[in-house]
């Protein structure tokens, strides 16, 4: 997506940067997009309560626009890695919703042959290296990702995607500076929703917002509204630009929040219904976004209503798959411990 | 015609197999703490950096976690690297990276990556390091899933170990004990490998099948001269990679002498010795044996500074001779 852009005419540069950047078409793609996210965390929870699915998972329910609005600039062969709430950055990568409910369903066909399930969802074709049961875990890994990239001058650009307990593990810390002496083309992307599990940012974090923390490692810090798809896919378009120029890389904080509990073992003690409800009334991601869409007239009640039963009815078929897909051989548990030599 | 031998020592052996990996493949870097200008604590990069560059020689800065995750996401996404350790203690600060991403990373996603990493661990007492500079740690990542784990004892196979390492397509750690980096043995000159998952037996006998890792194969056959001149005759097996362990080699040794003594200088409990005996004991080689198996394991302490208290805390010569001794003789 990132290749096509329209001409700016001058009465337009008063608009947001995405509708300077993007095609009506491509606008309505990232519409759809994020009602796949949703809509498939929906999907995957429904699942889990009926037993069709087991383990835990962690939702990213009212993180749509943080996950698409980083992924819509990058480019197919760009890299991601991702966290336990990883659902929404798989999806925003390009992969197929049928392979990631046949993961879930712990079946051959998942993206992991029903190794990995949630916590471990990945894409590598689309170039997301995986989801992470580690906290930080995958933030050192993006940035050897990066490092490959300069090393073989292949142009891509990685974007490695944490939450904000993620800040306060040593691996953050290091991570960042070794991308920064060795000016590699990487964007940390700090997705706040203001709780490490249950425990605030106010409570965790010594510095008021986590982009602060930028200053240190001698790079740009962003903060963004994480519910504005607009503002979010400019910072990842800028900084994408600065890391492939060889500039090296940017800390974005996406402020933002998650409807759900962190797993699905969450009572909600540490913050009460009416913050929740408040950001669903008012703040919602999607919503926000359809509204900004009817105002520049790039789609109507009809099409919206079309985005979400084409949403629908792809569920629905990737559910379907999922169920029907054949479950791994018990015979078949000791592959891909190690790769076989042929 | 055969490669022509030189005598080198095991820290020159491995620079060497670093440089001709290095030379023939663009994707092979080294990355570690002092590893260039300095030549590394050890000095086994030595001058490599000006043959090779700061972009392949690269030194990062003290940070053990991230730098072992930036190897993993390099290894991940086309590059080879090889990450050095300055001590192998320091794998306890990269040990996230090590254990829950390299050695699973394949696994978790069905198959869709290969790991091809490799990792040195500068490892072992004998220095007057103390407690944190001195251990073996090396049961700890043999005892995960999704490594490689080898020991080589020579410079012999310390270079052609670490050329089968860099070819191999998953992440495979090598401890390399400090004492031994001194050590001179016979090399060949140009590239070979010595095969990962294979022991060896460096010297044949009847009476007695001794197990030994690293630094001990060579006090084990210092031991076995000893008692040749008592007529006990050791076998002695260099087991070179703990896993994938070479089960059959030590079976069939042990079918052969009736009996086995395991050498290995990391803390005894819950060690590779105690992995070769259950595994002996589960095996054919159980209704030959003739005396209980005898382990030879460090002391249940951490490493001491006195250099007394630290020799004591580890196998010594002498203490293979009286066990082999022993057992030879029936006396357990």
């Amino acid at each position: 997506m990132a290749t096509a852009r329209k001409a700016i005419s001058p009465e337009q540069t008063n608009q947001p940067f995405a509708y300077r950047q993007y095609s009506p078409e491509q606008l309505r793609d990232v519409l759809y997009k994020m009602y796949l996210i949703r809509r498939f965390e929906e999907g995957a929870e429904d699942s889990y309560m009926r037993g069709l699915i087991h383990g835990t998972m962690h939702l990213s329910i009212g993180q749509e626009a943080s996950a698409v609005g980083i992924c819509t600039p990058l480019n197919e062969d760009d890299q991601i890695t991702s966290t336990h709430r990883g659902h929404g950055h798989c999806i925003a990568k390009g992969a197929d919703v049928k392979r990631m409910f046949a993961e879930f369903f712990g079946k051959t066909t998942g993206y992991c042959k029903g190794r990995g399930g949630s916590m471990h969802i990945a894409d590598v074709a689309k170039g997301n290296l995986g989801a992470n049961g580690i906290v930080a875990g995958g933030i050192p890994i993006a940035v050897g990702a990066a490092l490959s990239a300069k090393r073989m001058k292949t142009g891509k650009v990685v974007v490695s995607f944490f939450g904000d307990g993620a800040n306060n593990e040593g691996a953050f810390h290091e991570a960042l500076n070794m991308a920064s002496i060795w000016k590699l083309p990487v964007i940390f992307v700090c997705e706040n929703n203001g709780y490490g599990m249950s425990t605030s940012t106010e409570r965790s974090t010594a510095v008021k917002n986590i982009a602060d923390r930028a200053a240190a490692y001698s790079m740009p810090g962003v903060i963004v509204d994480g519910n504005n798809f607009s503002e979010v896919a400019e910072a990842s378009h800028i900084a994408a630009e600065r890391a492939r120029a060889g500039e090296g890389p940017t800390l974005i904080e996406s402020k933002t929040y998650r409807y759900r509990g962190h797993s699905k073992s969450d009572r909600n003690r540490y913050r009460t219904k009416e913050e929740i409800e408040d950001w669903m009334s008012n703040r919602d991601p999607i919503m926000l976004f359809e509204t900004e869409l009817k105002e520049f007239g790039i789609i109507d009640d009809k099409g919206i209503e079309a985005v979400r039963e084409a949403v629908k009815q792809e569920i629905a078929a990737g559910i379907e798959f999922a169920k029907v897909s054949p479950a791994p051989e018990l015979g078949d548990l000791g592959r891909y411990v190690y790769t076989e030599v042929a | 015609m055969d490669a022509a031998v030189r005598e080198l020592s095991y820290a020159q052996a491995i620079q060497e197999a670093m440089a001709l990996a290095m030379e023939a493949d663009d994707r092979v870097f080294l990355m570690g703490e002092d590893i260039g200008v300095y030549g590394g604590a050890f000095q086994v990069t030595g001058d490599l950096v000006e043959r090779f560059g700061t972009d392949r020689v690269m030194d990062t800065p003290i940070s053990e976690l991230g730098g072992a995750g930036v190897a993993v996401g390099a290894a991940v996404t086309g590059m080879r690297p090889i990450f050095e350790f300055q001590f192998s203690d320091f794998a306890t600060l990269g040990m996230e990276q090590i254990v829950n991403q390299a050695a699973k990373m394949r696994f978790m996603l069905g198959g869709e990556v290969s790991v091809p990493l490799v990792m040195r661990f500068p490892a072992g007492s004998g220095t007057g390091a103390a407690a944190q500079h001195s251990q073996s740690l090396e049961a700890w990542l043999g005892h995960v899933p999704g490594l490689k784990v080898i020991q080589p004892a020579t410079p012999h196979d310390a270079k052609g170990m670490l050329l089968a390492a860099v070819a191999d397509p998953d992440p495979v750690m090598i401890f390399e004990h400090k004492l031994l980096y001194k050590m001179k043995g016979p090399v060949p000159e140009g590239h070979y490998t010595v095969p990962i998952g294979k022991a060896e037996i460096c010297r044949a006998g009847r009476d007695l099948t001794v197990v030994a890792t690293s630094i001990m194969v060579h006090k084990a056959l210092e031991a076995a001269e000893t008692l040749a001149g008592e007529g006990i005759d050791i076998e002695v097996v260099d087991l070179r990679t703990i896993r994938p362990m070479d089960k059959q080699t030590v079976i069939d040794s042990v079918m052969k002498t009736s009996k086995l003594l395991c050498v290995y200088e990391a803390v005894k409990t819950l060690g590779i010795g105690a992995e070769v005996s259950a595994m002996i004991a589960e095996s054919e080689a159980f209704d030959y044996l003739d005396a209980p198996i005898v382990r030879l394991g460090g002391a249940e302490t951490p490493i001491p500074y006195n250099p007394d208290l630290e020799k004591a805390t580890v196998p010594q010569v002498p203490d293979i001779v009286a066990a082999a001794r022993d057992l030879a003789k029936g006396v357990r």
